[in-house]
């Protein structure tokens, strides 16, 4: 690290210094950003009365599950919305893993007619925004084919995006041919090939793009929201919603609905703090 | 060439899934979006009527504002958390890694949360009233009491504070990856001019992230001009259309008037403007690189 001075031995303290008042400006931002956080989870333990802005407090009061309760029973379908969640991001991260590593693959590696071709068009397709297709979209799924309100409709325009075959071919591409040649030469067929070399060689990057997937799915608010009419096929996300339209006076139920949306995502990232932080940076330095 | 065609066909076989999708989820709509921006939309028997939707939205004076609300968000957010971004990841570099990366997860942890629930803590943050936590906490500094999302002045000052916060740590983490890829003999041959801490920064640092910086203002921008969801959820683009985006003017064509075929019309002029800007950065970007 040469943009910090260097202090020799004798004026290691004077580093020492300049860490920790570093340290303090960090940390002092660090609560800043963390502060929402924190309010969310803290004020969720409060009582779920109605309240106007006098129940504010930045320590807790008390301590009650009573606005968790309250959440719950709101809909008869509170637990369903979180169920929906999970069902709707697994099949979507499995999905997305899968294929995107097999178009990743092919147009890393072999060779077709129209291939660069059709990677090309996959490349322009990232780039329209996603206003251009919600409205034939949200036609095609409810007036055409009619499946609002089921998983279909949930699941199937995410089955596998452009986005993620794209950062597996980019990926993909950096292995050695030889390997895969050699392999060839062996007699392993293509589909061995992907399963025995290409996903060993690619674990991480194939974990960082599931975990991204998950998380986006989890936290999608526009798409369910946009095809799902009846509570029993919401998501959590949409039903957090719906829920704080109803009860924006009661603060610390929507404060529990909140912390329960946002909760499986943080224990997700505490667990798998890596793979997250490795993510963001996946699509931005080699690309 | 037995070999070749066998290949091809593995080819096909392996991009058959993300081709059929995105025929129909993405190819599909695209199409029909500039075919519906042609109509006057109805389930069955929709009219042809040319440029008229291109021609009202033109018209509309809550177009306009909506485009330069959406600059104006965008140009104050993107290089407002770049800069903060910037700052502070020259601040986390001295560090050993593991700090280093408990630094990164706590600024990164606001993204984790769904937009959803932070709406639900933004808004009672920026409370209207006395008791309100912002206005508590500035009250302690002797600014007055502020109506955060209900007034023309400060709704989109909230909502661009409320995405510097979203935005700070994915752009750190991006900009620690950036600092910590300069080679160290750049650094050295400063040294050895003499350079202080705030020339290395202005005349090695700052030179040599800057494609990052460039990726980072690009993307922040297109993302920006896409967005909807803190302004449909804080604001709904209230007041008095203060905070009305590109993102909330289409939705609300669409699912509020059922307009699809102005709304479409309106997702295609955005779409060019998308277009057009992301390649004059790049052009502008590639120019900068040569010299």
């Amino acid at each position: 690290m040469g943009l910090y001075k260097r202090y020799g031995s004798k004026e290691k303290y004077k580093e020492g210094i300049r860490n920790i008042l570093l340290a303090i400006i960090l940390v002092f931002i660090a609560v800043i950003t963390l502060f929402p956080i924190y309010y969310m989870i803290v004020s969720s333990f409060g009582a779920p009365t109605e309240a106007g802005g006098a129940s504010y407090s930045l320590i807790p009061r008390s301590f009650t599950l009573d606005s968790y309760q309250f959440f719950f029973s709101y809909s008869a379908y509170s637990f369903r919305w979180i169920l929906n969640s999970l069902i709707v991001a697994a099949v979507v991260t499995v999905s997305n893993v899968i294929f995107a590593t097999l178009a990743g693959y092919a147009f890393a590696k072999l060779r077709f007619p129209g291939c660069r071709i059709f990677f090309f068009i996959f490349l322009v397709a990232m780039m329209v925004p996603y206003q251009v297709t919600q409205v034939p979209l949200y036609i095609l799924v409810v007036n055409v084919l009619n499946i609002q309100d089921t998983y279909t409709a949930l699941i199937a325009p995410s089955i596998v995006t452009c986005y993620n075959v794209f950062l597996a071919k980019q990926f993909f591409t950096s292995l050695p041919t030889s390997i895969l040649e050699a392999a060839q030469i062996e007699g392993c067929s293509q589909p061995m090939i992907v399963l025995k070399i290409v996903i060993p060689l690619s674990k991480t990057i194939l974990s960082v793009m599931a975990i991204m997937t998950f998380l986006g799915q989890w936290n999608n608010f526009f798409w369910p929201f946009l095809v799902s009419n009846t509570e029993k096929m919401q998501t959590i996300q949409v039903g957090l919603k719906n829920f704080s339209f109803a009860n924006t006076t009661y603060f610390a139920p929507m404060m529990a609905g909140a912390t329960i949306s946002a909760l499986p995502m943080f224990i997700l990232f505490f667990s798998l703090q890596k793979y997250f932080l490795e993510g963001v940076t996946v699509g931005a330095v080699k690309g | 060439m037995k070999k070749l065609r066998k290949e091809a066909k593995w080819g096909y076989i392996f991009i058959l899934v993300p081709m059929g999708t995105f025929i129909v989820f993405t190819l599909y709509p695209i199409i029909s979006a500039a075919v519906i921006s042609f109509q006057r939309y109805k389930p069955i028997g929709s009219e042809w009527i040319g440029l008229e939707n291109y021609i009202h939205t033109f018209k509309n004076n809550l177009f306009y504002k909506a485009l330069k609300n959406t600059v104006v968000y965008s140009v104050a957010t993107v290089p407002l958390s770049m800069l903060i971004s910037f700052l502070i990841s020259i601040m986390i570099i001295p560090f050993r890694k593991r700090i280093q990366s408990a630094f990164k997860a706590a600024y990164y942890l606001p993204a984790i949360a769904s937009g959803v629930a932070l709406s639900f803590v933004w808004k009672w943050i920026y409370d209207p009233l006395p008791s309100g936590l912002l206005n508590s906490v500035l009250r302690v500094f002797g600014i007055s009491n502020q109506n955060w999302l209900g007034s023309k002045k400060t709704a989109m000052l909230s909502l661009v504070i409320m995405a510097v916060f979203a935005g700070l740590g994915q752009n750190i983490i991006i900009y620690i990856a950036a600092l910590l890829g300069i080679d160290s003999t750049f650094y050295e041959a400063a040294d050895i001019d003499g350079a202080t801490f705030f020339q290395k920064i202005r005349y090695v640092v700052w030179p040599m992230v800057k494609p990052t910086s460039v990726f980072l203002a690009i993307t922040g921008v297109i993302n920006g001009f896409q967005s909807f969801q803190n302004a449909y959820l804080m604001t709904g683009g209230g007041p008095d259309n203060a905070t009305t985006m590109a993102g909330l003017l289409i939705f609300n064509r669409a699912f509020s008037y059922f307009e699809y075929g102005e709304a479409c019309a309106q997702a295609l002029i955005l779409a060019a403007i998308i277009a057009v800007f992301a390649m004059i950065q790049f052009k502008v970007s590639s120019n900068d690189v040569e010299y």
